[in-house]
């Protein structure tokens, strides 16, 4: 007992009651202010857990019945008829425009947020990063609409002839050849999807560099290194769990967006032949689901679209875990 | 390899606050000098300028003079990255890169000025660590982060780091003040060894540590706090110690004050 850190002898006397007060305890938790306390915090733990336990259990309990009615494939297919007779439906369209639309929105925010974030802690000013940085914060905090309104009212015009430009200049790769559509494609949503994210991005990276200790960076400085040395030797390897973790958080938001997604895209009718090229239309997952929750009449065809749920929640998991297990590898280098 | 360095009228400013004013005075290659004097008197502020590290503090700016052999190291044009090649320091915390090995800290400096090849790096890195005295403790586990040593270990390491890129001058910023006893002696050993190589600068607090390992003695002291720091006297070691010419010096190494 008295080994213990923290301890002194006056917890092994007897308080008033009687009793030592570290008895069968090995701190003093045995007050009410820290059972109180203890107690509070260890049920919100519990029911963050259970709520998303609870979650995935609905998803799979409801998706499971239509699932096992299930005509078609429900990886490969592109047929989407639920409900009926013989209902066929599976996600392959939504599976690959939510995700090649995200990728496509990864790869225009990450590095332009990362840039972003230095140049607002290592670039800027002293009097411009403190506005600049509020100023940031605040457009990550923009509804989703107010994207989609601008990405339909002044973005897609101004797209347009670029897509027509890169489908001329590049169309001799599939990913870029041309489909007929020319408004709402994949590019043209992971573009919009980007721009959303950006802040997020932006906003998290700012934070995580800012917090780069000082003798870090005097280390690099006094090795003769130049600013971008010493932002490459001593702020980004500190600051990489956090620009990781900030990408995730982007992701994960891109791939679940909605109703900016559902006002921009152009859904292909059905029948249409399959192209790899990003100036395809198509819908997401989300866009798919909010389209159509006029037609949730019966449990078989609700089943359906709670299936393609399903996918996006383990979509978003599996990404998540990837970024845990990334950011835990290298974990003894960043403490 | 060791130079020297002369400070003619040097006052250096953070923003408008004058924090160091009219020092003069020349450090002896291949020697150690000393900076002693009580918490704010400049001593730490004087030393960065002689890397130019005050710059990276917003406002930081100098009037004067400092010479490394016939090298004016505020010249126009003279790029403070060019300086800080040819003039190592160490910190008052031990400040390895966490996200490096053992390795990889010793050769971040190298790789910094371009060199790439393996076997260069591997000698340039063995002779750093064994000039550091650390060679032995970590031989065999260069590949694990630098920061899981022991305080004094990490300390060694950065030293190791500062002498692999071949300085002319190592400036050392109170080096021990965040080590045990033990640690302060293997660094103060070290800091012996490497004198017969380097023009050593060392800043303490510790007066014990000014008189055992250094050649030469500067004592800064100022007038009030908000006052700039001014040197006060700059002389052999053992005669600093044993009788200094000005009555502040005295007062301070016999324990009157500070």
């Amino acid at each position: 007992m008295s080994t213990l850190t923290g301890a002194s002898a006056a917890d092994e006397l007897p308080g008033p009651d009687g009793k030592r007060p570290l008895e069968g305890d090995r701190a003093s938790t045995g007050r009410l202010g820290d059972r109180l306390f203890g107690g509070a915090a260890t049920l919100s733990g519990v029911i963050v857990i259970a709520i998303v336990s609870l979650i995935a259990v609905f998803l799979i309990v409801q998706a499971v019945p239509a699932l096992m009615d299930n005509d078609a494939n429900f990886f490969t297919s592109r047929v989407w008829a639920p409900g009926g007779e013989q209902p066929a439906f599976g996600i392959l369209e939504f599976l690959w425009t939510t995700i090649s639309a995200s990728t496509i929105a990864m790869f225009i925010a990450v590095p332009v947020g990362v840039a972003v974030a230095l140049f607002l802690t290592q670039y800027a000013p002293t009097w411009m990063r403190k506005p600049a940085a509020g100023l940031v914060d605040l457009l990550a905090a923009v509804p989703s609409i107010v994207y989609g309104l601008w990405g339909l009212v002044t973005f897609g015009p101004f797209f347009k002839p670029v897509q027509a430009w890169m489908e001329g200049a590049l169309g001799w790769f599939p990913l870029f050849s041309s489909t007929g559509i020319s408004g709402g494609t994949i590019f043209f949503i992971g573009i919009v999807l980007s721009i959303m994210v950006l802040p997020i991005v932006t906003a998290l990276s700012r934070e995580v560099f800012d917090q780069t200790p000082v003798t870090h960076k005097e280390g690099a400085l006094a090795l003769g290194a130049t600013q971008w040395e010493m932002i490459r030797t001593a702020v980004l390897p500190f600051g990489r769990p956090g620009v990781i973790s900030a990408a995730m958080l982007a992701l994960g938001r891109a791939l679940g967006e909605t109703i900016a997604v559902t006002f921009l895209v152009s859904a292909l009718s059905d029948g249409t032949a399959w192209t790899w090229s990003l100036f395809n239309g198509g819908e997401t997952f989300a866009s798919k689901i909010a389209n159509n929750a006029a037609e949730f009449s019966n449990p078989s065809k609700t089943g359906a679209y709670i299936a393609a749920g399903l996918v996006l929640f383990l979509l978003t998991f599996v990404v998540n875990s990837i970024a845990r297990v990334v950011i835990e590898r290298r974990k003894a280098f960043t403490e | 390899m060791a130079k020297r360095i002369d400070i003619t009228d040097l006052n250096v400013y953070y923003g408008s606050f004058k924090a160091v004013e009219g020092v003069s005075m020349t450090v002896e290659p291949r020697s150690v000098t000393a900076f002693i004097g009580p918490s704010g008197c400049g001593k730490s502020t004087f030393l960065r300028t002689l890397n130019r590290m005050h710059e990276v503090i917003p406002g930081g700016r100098v009037e004067g003079k400092v010479m490394l052999d016939d090298q004016d190291l505020y010249a126009t044009g003279m790029d403070p990255v060019t300086v800080r090649r040819t003039v190592g320091m160490v910190f008052q915390r031990p400040n390895p890169f966490p996200t490096m090995s053992i390795y990889d800290n010793v050769a971040a400096g190298l790789r910094l000025n371009g060199v790439k090849n393996k076997k260069t790096l591997d000698g340039i890195v063995e002779t750093s660590l064994k000039g550091a005295n650390l060679w032995t403790e970590v031989k065999d586990r260069l590949g694990k982060p630098g920061a899981g040593l022991s305080g004094g270990q990490q300390q060694r390491l950065c030293i190791a780091r500062a002498i692999a890129v071949q300085p002319q001058v190592l400036l050392m910023d109170e080096p021990c003040s965040a080590l045990d006893p033990i640690s302060t002696l293997a660094i103060e050993d070290l800091v012996n060894e490497l004198k017969s190589e380097y023009t050593i600068v060392i800043v303490t607090h510790n007066m014990q540590q000014a008189a055992r390992v250094s050649d030469r003695t500067a004592f800064f002291n100022l007038k009030a706090t908000g006052e700039p720091g001014r040197l006060i006297e700059i002389d052999d070691t053992t005669r600093i110690f044993n009788n200094p010419t000005q009555q502040a010096t005295e007062d301070y190494i016999s324990g009157r004050f500070g």
